[in-house]
């Protein structure tokens, strides 16, 4: 009778520290999304989507040129880090016994841990002080960088998950092992490699410290890539230490806005996974 | 069916003593009349430091159904995947002797693994299409190995699912995924797959064996359909089925061929022991 009791009595107080726990960790988030839509979305307007910066003591302009920025930004770093990234997590996986691959594996590891203000140091003395000039390019480059691991260890990782059964069945009809890698086991891991792309967007979106001194920034509409480009995290930063209340209401904008864009990308991730797993059934 | 393997599902018992495993392994034998397609000429094979395959010495007549028997563990799998290099795919593993095909060695330097395999073809145990449409898992061998002009696909792709059955159930719905299909229907799915490529031999590796009884039937009809066209080799953990499908019989135990003859002799008068133990159920 005491036993049943006090057994009862242990898991109440355990699921009530869970349920505390969980809480503790969701009033962050619920803080800072009710804080961003309360002062954001207040200052999202229109013009803000569609103009750009105006000269200091004018009233009105928007952020147009970083939202365009950014999406320039994360383009360029897709195209850097997606070939290489799944290219070397196909390696990985495929190879799983070698030595070289476990040097690759862990190389991407440490990749992942370098902080970010570093590969943008990086970009700068490879990407910027060469042609002396700040650049889209430069910037895309420094989140390609940051993207690199993260696409080549969900690869690797989704790619482990396609049934051995797939590999033998092409290779008992006279595939190579990179012809059966290519054409059956990595679209087999397809929609989730796709998530993992996505992910990887979403999360580099918001880096700011590897474009201080790569994109650098820009007040003007700019989409030409050897030139230095407005981006959101950047500008974000610009108009909140700016002495100005006007620029400190868009930049709570822009935080907004950034939010939504990550908070999209994951969704659209999410979307098309669902999609392409009904392709393949 | 046919009704002369209908007679044989009870093995006749012969009170004649006979010798158990020290008889030596069966010297090579043809079947009479048949030129032998695929034969192992004193064929080892280790895994690592274990011996799986000893000394087996066995010849497939062409166009005729053989069937490999043998409890778990026997070699029969072992011995298939020698036949198309499947086993090259393990790590550290190691054959000794022959095999040939056509009467030459598969495992000579020269022979090119990828020509082979399109020549032997294998069907899992598993039924194992690929993530894609039937259409395009009946095209792959044919897309990877670059066979016809992609005009002729479609005719060539009708023509490997009608000889494995399946055209009828397909035809109609050849872009949905292969993975909507039913178990059988999958399994016949990986037969026309392999037949796609247009080999001369098909590996069979339990082919029905995760089935039910009337995907059972259909597969085994089918090849019983299919001897007329090709060589068949097909392990098998059910006697019936073996006894069914099969004109020759393999029986294999611990890596050893024990006895390989004509089926019916194989299951009404074995010339081994053991074979009789193992076909009536005595051990295995």
């Amino acid at each position: 009778m005491s036993r049943s009791r006090r057994r009862r009595v242990l898991s109440a107080v355990f699921s009530g520290a869970c349920a505390a726990s969980v809480l503790l960790a969701l009033v962050p988030l619920a803080f800072i999304l009710v804080y961003l839509l309360k002062k954001g979305a207040a200052a999202l307007e229109w013009g803000f989507l569609f103009h750009n910066p105006k000269p200091v003591g004018e009233p009105g302009g928007g952020f147009a040129n970083a939202i365009v920025g950014t999406l320039v930004l994360i383009g360029l770093a897709a195209i850097f880090a997606v070939p290489v990234g799944v290219i070397s997590g196909l390696y990985v996986a495929e190879y799983r016994g070698s030595r070289f691959a476990s040097a690759v594996r862990f190389a991407a590891d440490a990749l992942n841990g370098v902080p970010s203000i570093v590969i943008g140091i990086f970009a700068y003395s490879v990407a910027v002080l060469p042609v002396r000039r700040f650049s889209a390019i430069a910037g895309g480059f420094a989140l390609g960088v940051m993207m690199i691991p993260i696409i080549a260890r969900t690869t690797e990782e989704l790619l482990r998950l396609v049934p051995e059964s797939f590999r033998d069945g092409a290779l008992a009809l006279g595939a190579t092992r990179a012809k059966a890698a290519w054409s059956v086991v990595l679209p087999a891991a397809l929609p989730g490699i796709l998530t993992g792309i996505l992910v990887a967007l979403a999360r580099i979106a918001g880096e700011t410290a590897p474009l201080l001194f790569t994109a650098f920034g820009n007040r003007f509409f700019s989409t030409r890539l050897n030139q230095p480009i407005a981006a959101l995290t950047v500008q974000i930063y610009t108009y909140a230490v700016s002495p100005y209340e006007d620029w400190h209401r868009q930049a709570w904008a822009g935080a907004f806005l950034l939010v939504v864009v990550v908070f999209a990308l994951s969704v659209i991730a999410r979307m098309a996974t669902r999609r392409l797993e009904r392709m393949h059934g | 069916m046919t009704s002369e393997t209908m007679t044989i599902s009870e093995p006749v018992k012969t009170a004649s003593p006979r010798p158990a495993l020290s008889v030596p392994p069966a010297s090579p034998q043809s079947a009479e009349g048949s030129i032998p397609r695929v034969e192992t000429v004193h064929l080892d094979f280790f895994y690592g430091k274990t011996q799986a395959l000893f000394d087996v010495s066995l010849a497939v007549p062409e166009k005729s159904v053989t069937a490999l028997i043998g409890p778990s563990g026997c070699g029969k799998s072992t011995f298939l995947r020698c036949l198309n290099r499947m086993n090259d795919l393990i790590p550290d593993t190691r054959v000794e002797g022959n095999v040939l095909l056509d009467g030459e060695d598969v495992y000579a330097g020269s022979v090119d693994v990828v020509a082979l395999r399109r020549r032997v073809g294998l069907v899992f145990q598993k039924s194992n299409p690929f993530p894609k449409s039937i259409f395009e898992n009946a095209a792959y061998g044919l897309r990877i190995n670059g066979i016809g002009r992609r005009s002729e696909l479609p005719e060539r792709v009708e023509n490997a699912l009608k000889r494995a059955a399946l055209w009828d159930e397909v035809k109609d719905r050849l872009r949905e995924p292969a993975l909507s299909l039913s178990g059988g229907q999958q399994q016949r799915l990986c037969i026309a797959r392999a037949l796609a490529v247009e080999p001369e031999v098909l590996l069979m590796d339990e082919p029905a064996s995760a089935l039910d009884p009337i995907a059972t039937q259909k597969i085994e009809e089918l090849i019983w359909e299919l001897k007329t066209a090709y060589t068949i080799v097909i392990v098998t953990h059910n006697m019936q089925q073996a006894a069914r499908v099969s004109e020759r019989t393999a029986f294999f135990m611990m890596g050893r061929l024990v006895e390989y003859d004509r089926t019916d002799k194989i299951f009404t008068n074995p010339g081994q022991r053991v074979t009789e133990d193992y076909i009536t159920g005595r051990f295995g």
